[in-house]
C-alpha cells in the first residue's frame, strides 16, 4: 500500500527534522497496515516473507488475541535493512504517526551507525525471502514434517551462538584459520640463538629449551583435540562437524544466520529504544508538535514510558540514562576532578559549561551495546533517583520480594542479566569424548542453574544432530554433574 | 503481501489439537480448559508450544526492578509473564498468556473455535426484549454515567489551551462543556427460554475421574446455551438403580454404588418436563452421561421411553459415554440405532479423557439445535 498524501507530507517533515539534528539513516519506507496485517508482520518479526513454521502462527494468534483483549498493541515496527522498512498502524491518530515516525528515524539511525550492527546483513529482507524459498523447496522434496521437525531441532539450539563475536563467522574464516595454522609451522622446532659452542649453555640454557619443547608438544597435543579451544558457537561447530544431509546443513545454517541477525537487537534493546525515544521526544517537543496535539502526544509518550514496580521498562531506562549522560556532559560532570570530588553540595551545583552532551550521546550510540552502556554510565545517583532495586524469589512465601537497594548489587545483577542476553554460556568442550566420537558440552556455571528438564530435552535435540551420544556438564545445586543421552536413555553422573 | 500466516496458524492449530506432531504436545502449556473462575470471569490460557532450550531456571535468577518499597516487600507482579511493549516479535514470549474473559465472551470464543452454529430457538413465543449496551460516548447524560478519563482529558486540553493550567498546581476542574458521558444503544433480542436436564449415572463404576469429565463438559454446554438463550434453567438427575433429582453440588459429588437402570432417569426426566416445561414455551435439552454399563432388558425400556416420551419434546438429546476400557457399550449401540427422523434430534459420542471433551462438544452442539 502506498502512503496516503498526508502521511507522505508528514514523513518529509519528520525526516527533515531528523536530518537537522544530524541523524544518519538509511532510506526509510513506511507502510500503513491495519492491525491484522500488523500482527502478521510482527509475527514474522517485521519480514513479509520467511520460512514456514508453526511458531510464527502461534505468535500471530497470541498477538491477535492479546490485541483483541486490549492487552497490548503494536504501534510501530521497523526492520534493520537498507532501505529500512517501517510499519504504521492504520488506526493511529496523525499525531501518533508523527511520533512513531520520529521514533523510527531514531532506530534506523541506530541500525546504521551502531557498531554492533555493522556485521548484520542489510539486505536481510531478500535473504529472509530466500530462506523461505529454500526451506519450502526442501519441504517439497523431503516432506513437510521431516523438514519441520528438523527446523524445531535447530530452533531449540538457536541460542547457542557466540554473541561476543562481532557478527557471524562464515566457513571461509575457518579455512583462513587453517592456513594461519600451517604458517605457524616453523615454531615446531625450538629456535636457538646463534652462539659460540662454549657459550651455548649460557645463551641457550638447557632448562629453557626443555621448557620450550614441552610447550610446543603441549600445543601439538591441543591441535589434535577437537575443538582446539572450547567453542562458544555451538551451532557453527555442529554445522562444520555433525553428520548432516546437505539440506539439513542448510536449514541449520539458515537458523544460525537469522539468529546472528537478530542478536544485536537483543544486545542493544535498552540503548536502541532509549535512543529512539530520546529522538521522538526531542523532535516532537522541540519542532514537530502542534499545540492541539500536545495532550495526545503526552498520553502516548507517558504510556510508552510507564513503569510497573517489578519490570524495568527498556524505553524508560534507556531514555533516562541518555538524558543523564547529556546533562552530565553538558555540565562537565566527568573526568578525574569530578570523580575525586566528594562534596555533595559541589557535585550538585557542578557546572563547567562543557556543553558536550549531544556530542557524547552520538558517541554512545556508535560504540556501546547494553552491557557497556550500563556498565559505563549507570551511576549510584541515577540508581537512587530512579528507585532501582533487586528482587529475589522467596520460596517460603512463594513470592518475589525486594532484596536490595545497594548500588553494587543492582549493577551486578543488571549486567549479569544482560550479559550473553541472560542466556547460559554453553561450550563445545570435546568432540571426541572418551575417544568414542561423543560430544561433550560444558555449561560455564555462573551461579545460576539451568532449567533442568529443558536442558535434558535440549540435550536430546543435540543428539538428533550429532547422532552419537552427547553429554552436558553442568552444576546442579552446587554439585558438578554430567548428564548424558545415548539415543535411547538419559543418564546422570556426579563428578 | 503476507498470506502465508494462514498456513502457519492452521499448522499451529493442528499441533495444539494433537492432529499432527504428537511429540510437541509435551511442550504445550494450556493446562485445563477452565482456569481460575472468579465471579463471572474465567481465565483461559492460550495454548503455547515452547521448544526447549538451554535456559536458566527462573526462580534462582531474580532480577532488577524499579519503584518504592523496602527490602522484603513483595513485588506485586509475576516476572514469568511475558513483557508487553510497543515492539513485538524479536523476543519470544516466555510463558502462558492468560486472559480474563467474561462468560459471555468465553461462549463466543467457544463458538468461534468449534465453529458452532447459532441456535434457532424453537419457542413459539418469540417475544422481543430490550437490552441496553453501553458502547458510546456523548456530551450529555446523568452524572452517574460520567466518563472520568475522557472528561479529564477534555478539561486538561481546555485549560492548557486557555493558558490557565499551572504546572506547580496541576488542578483540573471540568466545566459543563468538558463532561463526557457513556451512552448506550438499545438492541432488541428475541426472548427465549431453555431448560437443560443433566442425567448422570452414579453407579459404582463411575469413578471420580469420569465425573470430572462430565463436570467440564457440562460447564461448556452451560456456557454455550446461556449465550444463546435469555433464560436458562438447569436441572440435575442422578441415578443408579433408582433416580432422584438433586442440586448441582450433589450432582457432581455423590458417589453411589450398586446397579444401574437408566430407564429410571428417563422416567424422572419425562416427569420433570411434564410438570415444569411446556415444550411450546421451552427449548428442552436433556443430556445424559453414563459409562453405558446397563442391563440388557433395561436398554430396551430406555429406547421406548426416549422415542415415545422424551425426543418429541426435546430440541436435542445428547448422550455422552464416558467410556471405560471396554470400548463402546451395548447401550450406545442400541441408542445409535434409534430412528430420530432426519432432524438429528439425537447425538451420542464417547468421551475417553479430558482431551475428548473438545470433540464431544462439537458433536453435541454442532447441529445448531
Amino acid at each position: 500500500m502506498s502512503l496516503p498524501p498526508e502521511l507522505c507530507q508528514l514523513q518529509a517533515e519528520v525526516e527533515a527534522h531528523a536530518r537537522h539534528y544530524g541523524l544518519d539513516f538509511f532510506d526509510t519506507i513506511f507502510e500503513v497496515l491495519d492491525y491484522k496485517h500488523m500482527n502478521q508482520v510482527a509475527a514474522y518479526s517485521g519480514f513479509p516473507s520467511r520460512y514456514p513454521h508453526w511458531g510464527f502462527g502461534m505468535d500471530y494468534l497470541r498477538m491477535s488475541k492479546s490485541y483483541a483483549y486490549g492487552l497490548h498493541r503494536i504501534y510501530e515496527m521497523v526492520i534493520n535493512n537498507d532501505p529500512s522498512y517501517a510499519y504504521l498502524l492504520a488506526s493511529n491518530k496523525l499525531v501518533d504517526q508523527k511520533l512513531v515516525m520520529a521514533h523510527v528515524y531514531g532506530h534506523v539511525d541506530f541500525f546504521k551507525s551502531n557498531m554492533w550492527f555493522a556485521g548484520t546483513n542489510r539486505k536481510m529482507m531478500d535473504e529472509m525471502a530466500n530462506h523461505g524459498t529454500r526451506v519450502r523447496r526442501y519441504m517439497e522434496r523431503y516432506g513437510y514434517e521431516a523438514v519441520e521437525e528438523f527446523l524445531d531441532i535447530c530452533l531449540s539450539l538457536d541460542n547457542l551462538i557466540d554473541i561476543h563475536a562481532l557478527g557471524i563467522r562464515r566457513r571461509s574464516d575457518c579455512y583462513r584459520r587453517y592456513e594461519e595454522a600451517q604458517q605457524e609451522d616453523p615454531r615446531r622446532t625450538v629456535r636457538k640463538l646463534a652462539s659460540k659452542s662454549y657459550m651455548d649453555n649460557y645463551v641457550n640454557p638447557p632448562d629453557f629449551l626443555m621448557a620450550q619443547r614441552r610447550k610446543i608438544s603441549e600445543a601439538e597435543g591441543r591441535k589434535k583435540h577437537v575443538p582446539e579451544q572450547p567453542e562458544r558457537d555451538v551451532m557453527f561447530f555442529l554445522l562444520e562437524n555433525a553428520p548432516l544431509a546437505d539440506w539439513q546443513r542448510d536449514v541449520l545454517a539458515i537458523v544460525r544466520e537469522e539468529s546472528y541477525y537478530f542478536a544485536p537487537q537483543r544486545q542493544t534493546k535498552i540503548l536502541n529504544e532509549g535512543w529512539a525515544s530520546y529522538w521522538h521526544s526531542t523532535i516532537m517537543t522541540e519542532r514537530a508538535l502542534k499545540p492541539e496535539e500536545l495532550i495526545d502526544y503526552a498520553e502516548h509518550h507517558a504510556g510508552t514510558m510507564a513503569t510497573s514496580p517489578g519490570r524495568l521498562n527498556p524505553y524508560k531506562l534507556g531514555l533516562e540514562l541518555l538524558r543523564d549522560i547529556e546533562d552530565r556532559w553538558d555540565r562537565g560532570c566527568f573526568g578525574k576532578e569530578w570523580e575525586e570530588c566528594d562534596n555533595a553540595q559541589a557535585r550538585r551545583s557542578w557546572n563547567r559549561k562543557a556543553g558536550l552532551g549531544r556530542e557524547k550521546l552520538f558517541e554512545v550510540r556508535r560504540i556501546y551495546n547494553d552491557v557497556g552502556f550500563l556498565d559505563t554510565f549507570l551511576t549510584e545517583d541515577f540508581a537512587r533517583r530512579h528507585k532501582l532495586f533487586t528482587y529475589e524469589y522467596n520460596p517460603r512465601t512463594k513470592q518475589y520480594v525486594i532484596d536490595s537497594r545497594e548500588f553494587d548489587v543492582i549493577k551486578r545483577k543488571l549486567l549479569f542479566s544482560l550479559t550473553n542476553f541472560g542466556q547460559p554460556l554453553i561450550l563445545v568442550q570435546d568432540a571426541n569424548h572418551g575417544n568414542r566420537g561423543e560430544l561433550l558440552l560444558r555449561h560455564e556455571h555462573e551461579g545460576i542453574d539451568l532449567k533442568l528438564d529443558w536442558a535434558l530435552d535440549t540435550l536430546e535435540k543435540v543428539y538428533d544432530v550429532w547422532r552419537r551420544p552427547v553429554h552436558l556438564e553442568t552444576v546442579v545445586q552446587e554439585a558438578l554433574k554430567r548428564f548424558s543421552f545415548d539415543g535411547t536413555e538419559q543418564s546422570e553422573e556426579s563428578l | 503481501m503476507i498470506a502465508k500466516i494462514e498456513q502457519d496458524t492452521s499448522r499451529f492449530r493442528q499441533i495444539v489439537r494433537g492432529r499432527v506432531r504428537e511429540n510437541l504436545r509435551k511442550y504445550m502449556s494450556s493446562g485445563e480448559l477452565i482456569g481460575r473462575q472468579g465471579r463471572d470471569l474465567v481465565s483461559i490460557p492460550i495454548p503455547q508450544v515452547e521448544l526447549p532450550q538451554f535456559r536458566f531456571g527462573r526462580q534462582q535468577a531474580g532480577g532488577v526492578g524499579q519503584g518504592d518499597g523496602e527490602s522484603g516487600t513483595p513485588v506485586a507482579f509475576d516476572p514469568d509473564q511475558p513483557g508487553e511493549g510497543d515492539e513485538a516479535g524479536n523476543l519470544p514470549g516466555e510463558h502462558i498468556l492468560e486472559v480474563e474473559v467474561s462468560l459471555e465472551e468465553l461462549a463466543k470464543i467457544l463458538g468461534d473455535e468449534l465453529e458452532l452454529p447459532n441456535i434457532e430457538p424453537r419457542g413459539k413465543e418469540n417475544i422481543e426484549s430490550r437490552v441496553d449496551r453501553y458502547t458510546g460516548i456523548r456530551r450529555v447524560g446523568p452524572e452517574s454515567l460520567r466518563h472520568f478519563k475522557r472528561t479529564y482529558r477534555e478539561a486538561l486540553k481546555r485549560q492548557i489551551s486557555l493558558g490557565n493550567y499551572r504546572y506547580d498546581q496541576p488542578t483540573v476542574i471540568p466545566v459543563r462543556e468538558d463532561k463526557r458521558y457513556r451512552s448506550w444503544k438499545t438492541h432488541f433480542e428475541p426472548d427465549s427460554n431453555a431448560a437443560i436436564i443433566y442425567m448422570m449415572d452414579v453407579s459404582g463404576s463411575m469413578y471420580n475421574q469420569k465425573k470430572e469429565i462430565v463436570r467440564l463438559t457440562a460447564f461448556w454446554i452451560d456456557t454455550w446455551l446461556r449465550s444463546q438463550y435469555q433464560k436458562v434453567e438447569v436441572r440435575y438427575i442422578i441415578h443408579d438403580a433408582a433416580a432422584r433429582e438433586v442440586d448441582q453440588d450433589t450432582f457432581y459429588h455423590t458417589r453411589e454404588s450398586g446397579g444401574t437402570a437408566i430407564s429410571s432417569a428417563f422416567r424422572l426426566c419425562r416427569d420433570i418436563i411434564r410438570a415444569d416445561y411446556n415444550p411450546a414455551e421451552w427449548n428442552i435439552y436433556p443430556f445424559q452421561f453414563s459409562d453405558g454399563d446397563n442391563w440388557e432388558d433395561d436398554n430396551h425400556k430406555c429406547v421406548r421411553l426416549l422415542v415415545d416420551e422424551i425426543l418429541p419434546h426435546a430440541n436435542l438429546f445428547c448422550y455422552g459415554e464416558v467410556s471405560g476400557p471396554r470400548g463402546q457399550s451395548q447401550y450406545m449401540r442400541i441408542l445409535n440405532q434409534v430412528d430420530d427422523g432426519d432432524g438429528g434430534l439425537l447425538s451420542s459420542t464417547t468421551i475417553e479423557d479430558k482431551d475428548g471433551i473438545y470433540d464431544a462438544i462439537k458433536v453435541f452442539l454442532g447441529k445448531g439445535r
